[in-house]
């Protein structure tokens, strides 16, 4: 056997072992666990699936062991994924630290940063939120304007930033200010702060799918302590750049996440269109179907050919534009699909006359829609695309 | 399960991308077809590509083959499609190759596969009848008769049907068109009497034949196989004609890809670049998804192929599919690009075009293969 053949059996033993039954069921997205000061587990499992991860450091598998990772390399955190997909477990614990702030904090943090927060983040201690997108600052983020201004001892940060998701629910946030006004991109910094600081304030936003998941978040005079700033000053937007490309990564898998609750495409097709001989009756949405999983298909086996080729020191760079793209399309195309096949079942907003599923498949249709415009539009990631994988002039 | 090329066949690829920009380029099948080439493609290089072993890919070792599967062959073929090349590589190498090392008896190995690897001999796959791949609708009948078997009926757009030595012909020995079972496969020399070979042109300017068979005897030493069970022996080296195929049109694609990046960046309009259209670029960028996806269909096809997993039949399909779909986009949105220059015939990214269209239909279109997808998916 090879290392990893070893390490591949050692997992499936460990995951056999340790993961409950009910945790290796889809999970609603009501009860995932994002940690943080006010955690809830609304499945009683998932806390001792989430206790026991956190001590084998798989909630973040491939973080130093020093700062409560898993210590794994990148094939061998593919190893795992694949064997927590085999059995169907349970993500242990979300949150934007473990897929945005850990990553670039553990590349531009400094030592004391590193040590604070890190572990946290690993334990599910702390729940971070995002603040990027302004009122004036959408697809061109660097145009910002938050003030941040250095009074000797403390920072004094003033300003608004809006779609912040889950501000109200956050323990800290990592923001982006402005700490330069005459430069765009070489006048923005990146800050840490506790959202509980005095002059902070979170009001939740209602969306199309009526959840509250983001807010608009207000700073008013608000004093972070001078060691919070991350990296050097007015430099943030690089580290901003680089969160991003976390950020896409998280969402295109994200949207798989929540879509792996509402059962496949076919199926669904199955269920409304009925079949003759196991095939779905009308030959159009049959077409549509088989399209739409090929796709999914194809673009599974190219998030593998691209981990296979970066841990082979090959990785072509923009791919986390294309996969954010081209993810949050299709998660958009497959809840069309449904609704075509559902028809009305799968508009249902509330009450009788619906399964939990159709009720959820609607929401979700609506959520989707927010994939291709969270964390950079899709014209936004075409942009990419064209400038840095294609050399494309402006 | 690996996606990355391994050293063998990344030397294959760089030899072959060598090999056909100097002497199989774009300019070599223009000059076949304007000279109105009687063989349709070039046999001097043919003999060349067989001496690096590329005609013996799929040929064992011990039969005088180069064995480097199908991973290895659809990096030739991608390398070739970059520059249309026109060849015998996959009437013979890909889809014969296979056929005959696996179902072919003892006798007909000895006889066929030295001469297929030495690139002396070469082969046609008559299979389709009509003018679209339809394996179960096959009508042409081999009837025995006093021990041999006598062929009569059409095929129709028969890869290298008028330069093979042997054709390859799948006949109904039993049952009625629209079912796959009671085919059978034949050998039958191309100089049999009562087999007449018409050459066809297509837009594409390579090699297809329509062949008649009229009263075709053939002793029963041509059988390949037994009788009757044809396209399950046939079904597998499909598979691997569709991924070898992909590979090709992921090649072309992916070159009539790189042309037009090259003309967007060169093209000025309104005092700049015409890539710096946002119109163009986001189509640019979608292109490119498409590309990326295809090509890991394409390999993780080959790949399948080679380990004879469970899967093959399943991921040739979505190869060939999405191949299909992305070389539809990328050649039209090529010639649009282009403005007028792309109408011309002067330019070579018409030639994309046509090509693009004629492998789509090889072996199954798109839909073709999103019906055979859902049928093994089990919807
Ligand atoms: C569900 C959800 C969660 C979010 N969570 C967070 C969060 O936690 N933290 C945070 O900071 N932000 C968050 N956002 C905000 C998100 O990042 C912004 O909405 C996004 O960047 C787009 O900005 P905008 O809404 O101002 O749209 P705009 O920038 O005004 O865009 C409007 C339209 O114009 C198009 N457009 C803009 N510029 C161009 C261009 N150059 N070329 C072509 N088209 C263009 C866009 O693609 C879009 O279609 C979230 C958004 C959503 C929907």
């Amino acid at each position: 056997m090879t290392t990893e053949d070893e390490f591949r059996a050692d997992t499936r033993a460990w995951l056999e072992a340790q993961c409950p039954l009910s945790m290796r069921t889809p999970m609603p997205e009501d009860e995932r666990v994002w940690g943080g000061r006010h955690a809830s587990f609304r499945h009683p499992d998932s806390r001792v699936w989430f206790e026991r991860m956190v001590g084998r450091g798989w909630t973040v598998p491939t973080w130093p062991r020093e700062y409560g990772g898993g210590g794994l390399s990148a094939a061998e955190a593919i190893v795992l994924k694949e064997e927590m997909q085999r059995l169907g477990c349970r993500t242990p614990l979300f949150g934007f630290g473990i897929s945005m702030l850990g990553p670039v904090l553990l590349k531009y943090g400094s030592p004391a940063q590193k040590a604070e927060h890190l572990p946290k983040i690993a334990r599910g201690e702390i729940r971070w939120c995002q603040g990027y997108s302004e009122p004036g600052a959408g697809s061109d983020l660097a145009s910002l304007q938050t003030k941040c201004e250095d009074r000797g001892d403390h920072w004094l940060v003033n300003g608004q930033k809006v779609w912040t998701s889950y501000a109200h629910l956050a323990d800290w946030i990592f923001c982006l200010v402005r700490t330069d006004t005459g430069a765009k991109h070489g006048g923005i910094s990146f800050l840490l702060f506790d959202m509980a600081s005095a002059g902070v304030e979170a009001r939740p936003i209602k969306l199309i799918s009526g959840a509250s998941a983001f807010c608009e978040t207000f700073f008013t005079n608000v004093r972070v302590p001078k060691d919070q700033l991350v990296g050097r000053l007015n430099d943030g937007w690089t580290i901003a750049k680089e969160l991003l490309q976390h950020e896409r990564g998280m969402i295109s898998e994200i949207g798989r996440a929540i879509g792996a609750t509402v059962p496949s495409v076919d199926v669904v097709a199955q269920r409304y269109l009925g079949d003759v001989d196991g095939r779905i009756v009308d030959p159009v949405l049959r077409d549509a179907v088989a399209r739409h999983v090929m796709d999914d298909h194809a673009f599974q086996l190219t998030l593998r050919r691209a981990a296979e080729e970066s841990e082979a020191g090959a990785a072509s760079g923009g791919l986390s534009s294309m996969f954010k793209y081209y993810g949050t399309e299709q998660n958009k195309r497959k809840f069309e699909l449904i609704l075509k096949c559902a028809g009305h079942a799968a508009l249902g907003w509330e009450g009788a006359g619906f399964d939990e599923s159709e009720l959820l498949a609607c929401r979700t249709w609506l959520r989707s829609k927010g994939n291709s415009i969270e964390g950079g539009t899709s014209e936004i990631q075409l942009n990419v695309i064209a400038k840095r994988v294609l050399g494309l002039p402006d | 399960m690996s996606m990355v090329l391994n050293d063998e066949q990344r030397m294959l690829q760089a030899a072959a991308r060598d090999f056909f920009t100097t002497r199989l380029p774009v300019g070599a099948l223009r000059r076949l077809r304007d000279t109105q080439d009687a063989d349709g493609f070039d046999r001097a290089a043919w003999r060349e590509m067989a001496d690096l072993g590329w005609a013996g890919v799929l040929v064992p070792e011990a039969h005088g083959g180069s064995d480097f599967g199908y991973a290895g062959l659809g990096q030739i073929l991608e390398e070739g499609g970059r520059t249309l090349a026109a060849s015998p590589l996959v009437a013979t190498a890909l889809i014969a190759a296979p056929l005959l090392a696996r179902a072919g008896t003892a006798a007909q190995q000895d006889r066929l596969l030295g001469p297929l690897a030495a690139g002396e001999r070469l082969f046609a796959l008559a299979l389709d009848e009509g003018p679209r791949h339809a394996p179960a609708q096959t009508a042409l009948r081999a009837t025995g008769v006093d021990g041999a078997w006598v062929l009569n009926g059409v095929k129709r757009f028969v890869l290298d049907g008028h330069v093979a030595d042997e054709i390859i012909v799948v006949a109904r020995t039993a049952g009625s068109p629209g079912s796959t079972d009671g085919l059978s496969l034949l050998l039958v020399p191309a100089n049999a009497p009562g087999l007449v070979r018409t050459r066809v042109s297509l837009v594409d300017s390579r090699n297809v034949a329509d062949l008649e068979f009229r009263d075709v005897r053939v002793e029963p030493p041509a059988l390949i196989g037994a009788p009757h069970t044809g396209y399950a022996l046939l079904e597998p080296v499909l598979d691997g004609a569709c991924a070898g195929l992909a590979a090709e049109m992921l090649g072309s694609a992916q070159e009539a890809f790189d042309r037009t990046l090259d003309y967007l960046k060169l093209r000025q309009q309104f005092g700049v670049a015409i890539g710096s259209f946002q119109a163009l670029k986001h189509r640019a960028a979608q292109m490119l998804c498409e590309l990326e996806l295809t090509r890991s269909a394409v390999l993780a096809a080959l790949v399948a192929l080679d380990a004879r997993r469970d899967d093959a039949a399943l991921l040739a399909s979505l190869a060939k599919a999405k191949a299909c779909d992305t070389a539809e986009l990328v050649s039209n949105e090529a010639v649009q690009m282009h403005g007028g220059i792309g109408m011309t015939d002067a330019a070579d990214i018409g030639l994309f075009l046509k090509r693009a269209r004629v492998a789509q239909q090889s072996f199954g279109d798109a839909g073709f293969h999103r019906a055979r997808y859902a049928r093994l998916k089990g919807f």
